[in-house]
């Protein structure tokens, strides 16, 4: 269980890193803080001719008060958002505090965690509710995508060989929004069988509820998360969750329905605790 | 985490703080890949990736002379043959590397060598396999009846043997008034020790000898492994086990990559090495657990069991393992089945399958595991089934103390103790009323609590007599202590048997100073190594403490008149004037001492002080022992638990975990505890967490420890553990082996409770491990079955 050979490189700064990975027609990869990457070069699932360590680039290691949102750097680990105080954003620390185990949470990192699309990993459904922003950069510079958009699928994601999540920009909430999060784990630091994350901001006009940990990219419940804006836990039981999976995710056999089921109902109880 | 339960001191009884500890929290313990030998090569295995198929060519890459090995190239040496006295067993060879078909997925095919492992695993990914896959046999049930589709071509089925007793069953099950069936089933999983398998090998040109830095249990029965199976002299190979992380039985057996690396370093006369990752582990040695039980209850009103029918199927896998062989677990199943219970009536036909499996090996506990979870999930159904408190049926079903010693249905002999008494007190520290009443309250999250109880006893320390009945090719006989009084007052001990993890380096100082005195510090044990310990076939089956340590406490004993002799002179009075003292060494009538130190001395460094007529065996002897009677000192415990089971989830949650133990006289209790709480832990794995599932063609769904869970430090509850005191008859100072114990009741005791908390649902599960899926599966099938029944109402 060793890696294929390969070369690595320490970039200077983000262009330099997108440089790199322009350069080398498809052979190379950016790397974060390898707690996903270094088990597939392990296993020799990936094998990359080139790493670009963008895990040290002091660009993408801050994390920003920028008024209405916070702006994290794409190399930003999850236990650096675990420890930091983000006011209006607290939301941010708790999903964090519950990825993995802390060590691996010393090294990966939210760009990371993002660009591998793991379908029950916790930022690819956490940020799509929070109504966060994804930044990219690549050779023609940044842009930016809504989180609900940036994942296409199983390890799929709008991002192109040459680009690099480099921040993401997660509004602050509103003080009297609620916000529930539950995911269902075999153990601790194990990825979920089923998640959920519920936003109620009624001052930014927003109500969101997403379901993760699914075959595919985690999926938005709109309807019902109108319906629980409207008429709060009343909105939600076992039919109405049931329906608005069945729209969302066809075709689930029996026992990941009832834990799909279960996730939505707890993440929107934890909600309006 | 319990009652604090010792003596002061620092001889038997006393909780005494681990020696070898201090380097392993330091991270300063030495294992096999410590080793660095100067120009050491590396070594990966190509291995099959189909579970059955036939080779039809392997192709090397170009010049690679030297550096990728095939069965072929291997000519010195033998294949693995595990011969048995067993009537039916079935003979199967196993080559170092596959040769002529494949019969497992991550069976060594193709062996490479290079600088690093990275490059050696470069090479094996140029080697062309060519192999015709054959229909895999993954279903033991399937398998057992398959003749044209066949593991080994040269048998006639797929059996490697077949076990019946039957013992009063006739006349006894038509007695019964109550008839209970049940069919469970436990998955196949691995042992994962921390370390893997860890093999250094090269020849010493000085010593003319094959040098094996090992990590093993039984570093002398390795030698004859490795000796035979290359054609050496015993004399011309030296094994070296040095700190073992962890073995559970994986590491007594012969594999076939360390024979093959063996065999490289004979041949090159160059340092090989190969470390086992986890990939592989996971892969090929997914060996263990997997037993199916259709058991039925004969029993009267009361749930007194009358008579118990069994037919047990173990899936073997592919080969039968050297030296312990395939006979061993179904050995032990249909002997341990009947468990801690008295009962007469007893008929059980055990059948060990060949499959495209690796070959099954014995793993801590060996079949009890499956026997007691079997046994007691069908106590719980037989209270069910008469409508009484599982306890109570366990009550009426225990064997009694004043029955004690017992011989079974099947002619185990119990040698001590009060089983009644372990699970009264597992009951009683539990508390069971207040874990009843919350259990009637309801939790205010909805989760339902389940109250589990489980009464195992544990055969360990058997000798010679019983491993001779398993029809081994190599059957423990009387272990060896050498000990020696250093030149200071110090003592070296020398054994045979191997500690990988068990704390034996201070147990056996503990021995030692119970005789002698001498400061536990000052106690040096050496084992592990070939060259340098007295012959012992090494460590397995709950009996180093009592074998090799009974040795060792006979050995001190032996010392002493010497010791007195020395003293009697120096003191200047007659020998039977003198005696010996463990504080203040060889006293004299009037009350004065020569300590020991002073006596080693005058021995060593100052003979011209010693008496003419000294004995001249001199202050160092090495002594052999076996228990008189050596069927065993059977150790046993209750457990007893409370679970809270989310019927939304599956999610299962330990609420309180109580272990109600006795291994005769302890000789530390915090090992005792220790070995207890791993035993555990593991045992939670079995029942809650690890498993490799097949799909049809052979091939296993858990490679890496993403998909093979193991509980971790969140999911292992805190233990209480309490402990009883009843000595052997039989062994030295009575002291039972135990390390195995702890292994063996949780799943039954999880299942029970969880059992117990849905039994208004119906649900009743019987297959480990008993993950989330599996729980929600029969819930909702449950609720499917209901459903009309409520609306008929
Ligand atoms: C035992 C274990 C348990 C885990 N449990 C959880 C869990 O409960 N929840 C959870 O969400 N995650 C979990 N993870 C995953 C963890 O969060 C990883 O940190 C994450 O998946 C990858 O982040 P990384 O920084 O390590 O990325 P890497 O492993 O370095 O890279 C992953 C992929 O992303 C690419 N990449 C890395 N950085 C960037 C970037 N800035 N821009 C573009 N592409 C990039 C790489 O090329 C690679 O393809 C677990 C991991 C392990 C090992």
């Amino acid at each position: 269980m060793k890696a294929a050979a390969f070369e690595y490189l320490k970039p200077q700064d983000v262009p330099g890193a997108v440089k790199a990975l322009a350069g080398s027609a498809g052979d190379a990869k950016p790397l974060g803080g390898g707690q996903s990457l270094g088990p597939m070069l392990n296993l020799r699932l990936a094998r990359p001719k080139l790493l670009v360590d963008v895990s040290r680039l002091e660009a993408m290691r801050t994390i920003e008060d920028k008024g209405a949102f916070w702006r994290i750097g794409g190399a930003v680990t999850h236990s650096a958002i675990e420890d930091a105080n983000l006011a209006g954003c607290t939301v941010m620390s708790d999903v964090a505090r519950n990825i993995a185990y802390r060590t691996i949470r010393n090294r990966g990192t939210i760009g990371g965690s993002l660009a591998h699309a793991d379908p029950a990993a916790d930022w690819p459904l956490a940020l799509p509710a929070l109504a966060a922003t994804i930044v990219i950069a690549g050779p023609a510079g940044e842009r930016s995508v809504p989180a609900g958009k940036f994942m296409k699928g199983a390890f799929a994601t709008e991002l192109a060989e040459d680009e690099l999540v480099v921040a993401v920009e997660v509004p602050k909430l509103s003080p009297g929004a609620r916000w529930g999060y539950w995911k269902f784990c075999r153990k601790t630091g194990e990825f979920p069988e089923a998640s959920a994350a519920m936003l109620m901001d009624p001052e930014r006009k927003l109500a969101r509820l997403w379901v993760g940990a699914l075959d595919g990219a985690p999926q938005s419940l709109d309807a019902l998360a109108a319906d629980i804006a409207m008429r709060g836990t009343q909105a939600v039981s076992e039919t109405s969750v049931s329906a608005a999976l069945d729209l969302a995710v066809p075709g689930q056999e029996p026992v990941s329905r009832r834990l799909h089921v279960t996730a939505v109902r707890r993440a929107v109880q934890k909600g309006f605790n | 985490m319990s009652e604090e339960h010792g003596k002061p001191g620092q001889g038997i009884g006393a909780r005494v703080p681990r020696k070898e500890d201090s380097r392993h929290l330091h991270g300063r313990g030495q294992y096999v890949s410590d080793t660095v030998i100067p120009g050491q090569r590396e070594v990966a295995f190509l291995r099959s990736p189909v579970a059955h198929g036939i080779i039809r060519g392997i192709r090397k890459p170009a010049n690679s002379e030297g550096r990728v090995f095939t069965r072929a190239d291997l000519a010195e040496a033998k294949d693995i043959v595990a011969p048995s006295t067993l009537p039916t067993y079935k003979l199967s060879g196993q080559p170092p590397l596959a040769h002529g078909k494949v019969r497992f997925v991550g069976e060594p095919v193709v062996m490479c060598v290079a600088r690093t492992r990275a490059e050696a695993e470069d090479l094996c990914e140029q080697v062309e396999l060519d192999i015709e896959e054959l229909p895999a046999l993954v279903d033991s049930d399937v398998a057992r009846f398959e003749k044209s589709n066949r593991v080994h071509e040269d048998w006639d089925d797929n059996l490697f043997l077949t076990l019946s007793a039957d013992n009063g069953f006739d006349a006894l099950s038509k007695k019964a008034t109550v008839v209970v069936n049940r069919e469970v089933e436990l998955s196949r999983q691995a042992m994962v020790p921390m370390e893997g398998k860890a093999v250094v090998a090269y020849w010493d040109e000085r010593a003319d000898q094959l040098i094996m830095y090992y990590s093993t249990q039984t570093p002398h029965i390795v030698r004859t492994g490795i000796a035979q199976f290359l054609g050496l002299d015993e004399g011309q190979v030296r094994i070296i086990a040095p700190d073992v992380g962890g073995g559970f039985g994986y590491k007594v057996i012969v594999h076939p990559e360390e024979l093959s690396v063996a065999w490289l370093a004979m041949k090159y006369r160059k340092p090989f090495r190969w470390i086992e990752d986890r990939r592989e582990h996971l892969v090929s040695g997914a060996n263990a657990r997997q037993h199916h039980y259709r058991l039925t209850a004969y029993a009267d009103d009361k749930g007194r069991l009358l008579a118990l029918d069994a037919e047990i199927t173990i899936d073997g896998g592919a080969y039968s393992n050297w030296p312990f062989t395939i006979g061993l677990e179904p050995g032990q199943a249909t002997g341990n089945l009947p468990g801690p219970y008295d009962f007469q009536g007893y008929r059980c036909k055990t059948y060990c399958v060949a499959t495209n499996k690796p070959g099954f090996m014995p793993y801590r506990g060996v079949a009890r595991t499956g026997v007691c979870f079997a046994m007691e999930l069908l106590m719980d159904a037989i209270a069910r089934a008469v409508d009484r408190d599982p306890y109570e049926v366990r009550m009426e079903n225990l064997v009694r103390p004043e029955q004690m010693p017992y011989d079974n249905v099947v002619k185990k002999h119990y040698d001590s103790g009060n089983y009644p008494a372990a699970l009264a007190l597992a009951r009683e520290k539990f508390d069971h009323s207040k874990w009843a009443e919350r259990q009637k309250k309801g939790e205010p999250d909805g989760r339902k609590i389940g109250i589990g109880y489980a009464s195992y006893c544990e055969q360990s320390a058997h000798g010679t007599s019983v491993f001779a009945t398993w029809g081994l090719p190599l059957v423990p006989g009387y272990d060896q202590s050498a000990v020696k009084l250093t030149p200071d007052g110090g003592l070296e001990v020398r054994v045979g048997v191997h500690s990988h993890g068990q704390g034996m380096e201070t147990t056996f100082a503990q021995l030692a100073h119970e005789i002698l005195g001498i400061d536990v510090q000052k106690i040096k044990i050496t084992h592990g190594d070939t060259g340098t310990t007295p012959y012992s076939t090494g460590t397995y089956a709950s009996r180093s403490i009592v074998m090799a340590g009974g040795a060792t406490l006979k050995a001190c004993q032996e010392l002493i008149p010497r010791i007195v002799k020395i003293g009697a002179f120096l003191l200047g009075c007659k020998e039977d004037e003198a005696r010996f003292d463990k504080a203040l060494g060889v006293v004299g009538p009037d009350g004065r001492a020569v300590e020991l130190k002073e006596i080693c001395t005058v021995w060593y460094l100052r003979p011209d002080r010693a008496p003419l007529d000294v004995d001249r065996r001199g202050l160092e002897v090495s002594v052999s022992y076996k228990p008189d009677r050596d069927t065993g000192a059977f150790s046993y415990a209750s457990h007893a638990v409370a679970v809270a089971v989310d019927t939304e989830t599956g999610q299962v949650e330990i609420l309180d975990y109580v272990i109600a133990e006795d291994c005769g006289t302890l000789v530390n209790p915090m090992v005792v505890e220790g070995q207890t709480l791993g035993g555990v832990a593991q045992g939670i794995g079995t029942a809650m967490y690890e498993e490799i599932q097949y799909d049809a063609n052979g091939q296993p769904n858990a490679s890496t420890l993403a998909d093979y869970l193991l509980p971790g430090p969140t999911e292992i509850p805190n233990m209480r553990i309490y402990h009883m005191e009843t000595p052997s008859p039989y062994t030295m100072y009575g002291i039972k082996g135990m390390g195995e114990g702890g292994a063996i009741a949780p799943p039954a005791v999880i299942f029970n409770a969880v059992n117990d908390a849905l039994r208004a649902t119906g649900v009743e599960v019987s297959k480990t491990p008993l993950t989330p899926h599996r729980l929600l599966e029969e819930i909702e099938r449950a609720r499917h079955q209901q459903m009309p029944k409520r609306e008929a109402a």
